[in-house]
């Protein structure tokens, strides 16, 4: 039976999987309010951080992991992880020209050039190495439309005003587990502020990559959109293949005000573990915006293809009038890996709106579960909300699950809510191939089919790459 | 038409075939030369489309013995898609539904994939649009249907038709078309008739798998062949088609029972 084969074609070596060989600094491992103080001191960081830190670490120690996910995985020891990574170079640099050659062929590698010459067109790029950002692209361009895109460290020394604002005011750092361990150890991620009235005038994207082996990445991304201003912001992340599993816990908090507008996308390619679940990311991550203002809107738009534990629920709390809150997600899960993702839509402001489309795709043995929320609070006068949520398993030893959460307090709400599950059958991917189509592209066409739907929301830029992604997991032997 | 020197195109010889461990096919042989037209009849059962999907490749059967060769290659050695794009055409009894997957890039790939082979170049969507076109016409689809995806919330009918259009692009050498013919109205039946009229030629073959002489009054085979528990029981002339239609299929358990009696292994001749 072609599923057998199928389950080859999905299970292509991974191609990030390479660690580049650069001096690194590093802390001790382990977890202490100690090590909070450390870090908040090698960065140098204003007063009102380190409370921050240290507020969260003690609420920490008082929390417990939640167990509530459809996953499971060993015990995580907190105290076996190194807290604070980061290249050997001195400070950041002023010209990419002095950033080290090792750290620009890496990106390179990776499909993000970051010198001049090469660099992408249309999108300022930030480049995170374990936990610090070494280089932001186009900086100077975004300034003089008033942007801000740098990384979160030079925005607390920059413009602290602005961080201690925002920060923490959508995740508070109690929120959860592992928003409180970011909130205490967070190293670096970006920061981006589009003033009153301003359409960024490229897409921005952050960069993610994890070196270092026991290394714990606690990024930390804040995404603020005055009125009626707007931007479309994307991230991508990969890894090397290590055998032990290491701890990605980031945070990410978006906040747009009357008529403003954050597009936010993932492509998230960390390294999966091998086909037995030896080795990958552990990706347990917060990310929730604000529509603090009247008419504003969120997008999160999730291509999830890595990791062997995701646990991920972009949301959306929709305090502003007619606000709109959007979640399109793929995620495709394969051999022993595990995704819980999903979305939590909060309808507080009258005449909210929310949309959420999710797309699993399991193979191999994983387990791919959507997990999703939709809350109508009694403000939220002709609220509405549109839920898809559609699976797709490949193989018969893989499993998808649906948890579809619904509390309304609003009787004239509307909340429509549909699911579905397939599997590609070997009678669909013979139909295909009898046509001359070779059996790699015959799944891949399927699945594309499938995602249709999400991938359209992606950046032009993004779109191919999405699709290429899913190609290259889903590429094979055959041809 | 039959040319006893035309190119032989398709050869099966003794061909059996299991799926899991139900042997279905017991001994097949058929021989297809270019420019013939044959039609395959038989009861339900009797093994039809499992020769079709055997032939095509389809990963459930397991071919236990004899062979098939297909200008003079081997075909049983050939992936399914290998076997399309050299040539080789199956319009489905029962088309599948393929959500999510558009009907023009399917057709557009499909179609590349065939041209490839054949030394030809690729065409962009805008050429293929072209190509398409002029092929509905064929089978008289309306062009909506290319906007919608493979085959999902399409009428019998319209499976049926799609298929013939895929035929129309693919220009196969052989064409097996399994019960193209049921579920269509009139109308459709005597379009889809004239289509594939239209596409056979001197060079090429077609196997039409049908239960009606309807179709067969508007396509005149060159042979019929009556499949029965898995082998070809009987061929003829386009008569036999007419003498089913009147005696029906009582005669094969007779001949059947005859052949278990003279010898369970020897394989069955042809005429
Ligand atoms: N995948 C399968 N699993 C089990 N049995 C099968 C399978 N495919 C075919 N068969 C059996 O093989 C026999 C022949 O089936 P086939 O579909 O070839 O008949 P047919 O001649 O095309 O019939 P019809 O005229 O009804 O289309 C039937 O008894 C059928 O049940
Ligand atoms: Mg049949």
């Amino acid at each position: 039976m072609s599923t057998a084969t199928v389950g080859d074609l999905v299970s292509q070596p991974y191609k990030h999987g390479f660690v580049t060989d650069i001096e690194t600094e590093k802390i001790a491992k382990g977890l202490s309010e100690d090590v909070v103080r450390l870090i908040s001191s090698k960065k140098d960081e204003p007063d009102f951080l380190l409370a921050f830190r240290l507020r969260a670490y003690r609420q920490w120690l008082q929390m417990e992991e939640p167990n509530w996910a459809a996953l499971g995985y060993p015990v995580i020891d907190y105290q076996n992880i190194i807290y604070y990574a980061a290249p050997k170079q001195q400070e950041k640099k002023a010209s990419l020209d002095e950033v080290d050659p090792k750290l620009l062929e890496t990106f390179e590698k990776l499909g993000i050039p970051l010198s001049e010459q090469k660099r992408l067109s249309n999108v300022a790029v930030d480049a995170v190495f374990d936990s610090v950002s070494i280089a932001t692209t186009y900086r100077e361009k975004l300034a003089e439309h008033g942007v801000i895109f740098c990384s979160i460290s030079e925005a607390v020394k920059e413009h602290p005003d602005l961080i201690e604002k925002y920060l923490g005011t959508v995740v508070p750092s109690n929120d959860n587990y592992f928003a409180a361990l970011n909130s205490a150890v967070f190293s670096d991620g970006s920061f981006v502020f589009i003033p009153k009235g301003v359409e960024c005038p490229m897409e921005l994207s952050t960069y993610f990559r994890i070196n270092s082996a026991d290394t714990g990445q606690f990024e930390r991304t804040l995404i603020v959109a005055e009125e009626g201003a707007s931007v479309s912001y994307l991230e991508g992340c990969t890894a090397p293949m290590f055998d032990t599993n290491q701890l990605h816990a980031a945070v990410v908090e978006l906040v747009v005000l009357d008529d403003a507008s954050i597009k936010y996308s993932t492509v998230q390619n960390w390294y999966a573990g091998d086909e037995h679940g030896v080795g990958g990311i552990y990706n347990f991550v917060t990310k929730r915006g604000q529509c603090r203002g009247d008419r504003s809107r969120i997008s999160w738009t999730q291509v999830e293809t890595g990791s062997a534990i995701t646990w991920k629920y972009p949301s959306c709390v929709l305090q502003g009038a007619d606000s709109v809150g959007e979640f399109y997600s793929v995620a495709l899960t394969n051999n022993r890996q595990q995704a819980d993702t999903g979305t939590k839509m909060i309808h507080v402001g009258p005449r909210t709106r929310s949309t959420i489309v999710s797309k699993g795709i399991s193979a191999g043995h994983s387990s791919n579960s959507y997990r999703g929320l939709v809350q109508i609070g009694p403000k939220a006068v002709g609220a509405k909300n549109y839920s898809q949520c559609d699976s797709m398993l490949i193989g018969d030893q893989a499993a998808a699950n649906t948890y579809p959460y619904i509390r309304s307090q609003q009787p004239d709400a509307a909340v429509e809510h549909e699911a579905s599950t397939c599997r590609i059958s070997a009678d669909q991917l013979f139909y295909l191939q009898s046509r001359g189509i070779g059996f790699e592209e015959a799944v891949s066409m399927m699945v594309s089919g499938f995602c249709r739907d999400v991938f359209n929301q992606l950046p032009m830029e993004f779109a191919a790459e999405a699709d290429k992604l899913l190609a290259l997991k889903l590429e094979g032997s055959v041809g | 038409m039959i040319r006893p020197d035309a190119p032989l195109l398709l050869e099966i010889r003794d061909l059996h075939a299991r799926v899991e461990d139900q042997p279905i096919l017991k001994g097949v042989n058929l021989t297809l030369r270019a420019g013939e037209i044959h039609a395959v009849m038989g009861r339900n059962g009797s093994g039809k489309s499992t020769l079709s999907k055997v032939l095509a490749g389809h990963p459930a059967y397991t071919v236990t013995a004899g062979s098939v060769t297909y200008r003079g290659a081997d075909l049983l050695e050939l992936d399914p898609e290998q076997r399309a794009r050299i040539g080789l055409f199956l319009g489905f009894q029962y088309p599948v539904e393929i959500p999510g997957v558009s009907n023009l890039e399917f057709l557009r790939v499909a179609t590349n994939a065939r041209r490839a082979e054949r030394g030809e170049e690729e065409l962009d969507t805008f050429a293929f649009e072209d190509l398409v076109r002029e092929r509905l016409k064929v089978v008289q689809m309306d062009p909506a249907f290319l906007e919608r995806s493979v085959n999902e919330g399409f009428s019998g009918g319209e499976k049926k038709r799609n298929e013939i259009l895929q035929m129309a692009l693919l220009e196969p050498l052989v064409a097996i078309l399994d019960e193209t013919d049921s579920g269509l109205d009139i109308d459709a039946l005597r379009i889809v008739a004239e289509g594939v009229s239209q596409l056979a030629g001197p060079d090429n073959a077609t196997l039409l798998i049908t239960h009606y002489q309807r179709l067969l009054d508007l396509i005149t085979p060159d042979y019929v062949h009556v499949m029965a528990a898995g082998r070809i029981l009987r061929t003829g002339g386009k008569e036999l088609a007419l003498e089913l239609e009147r005696t029906g299929y009582d005669w094969v358990d007779q001949e059947l029972a005859n052949l278990e009696a003279t010898s369970e292994r020897e394989p069955v001749e042809v005429a």
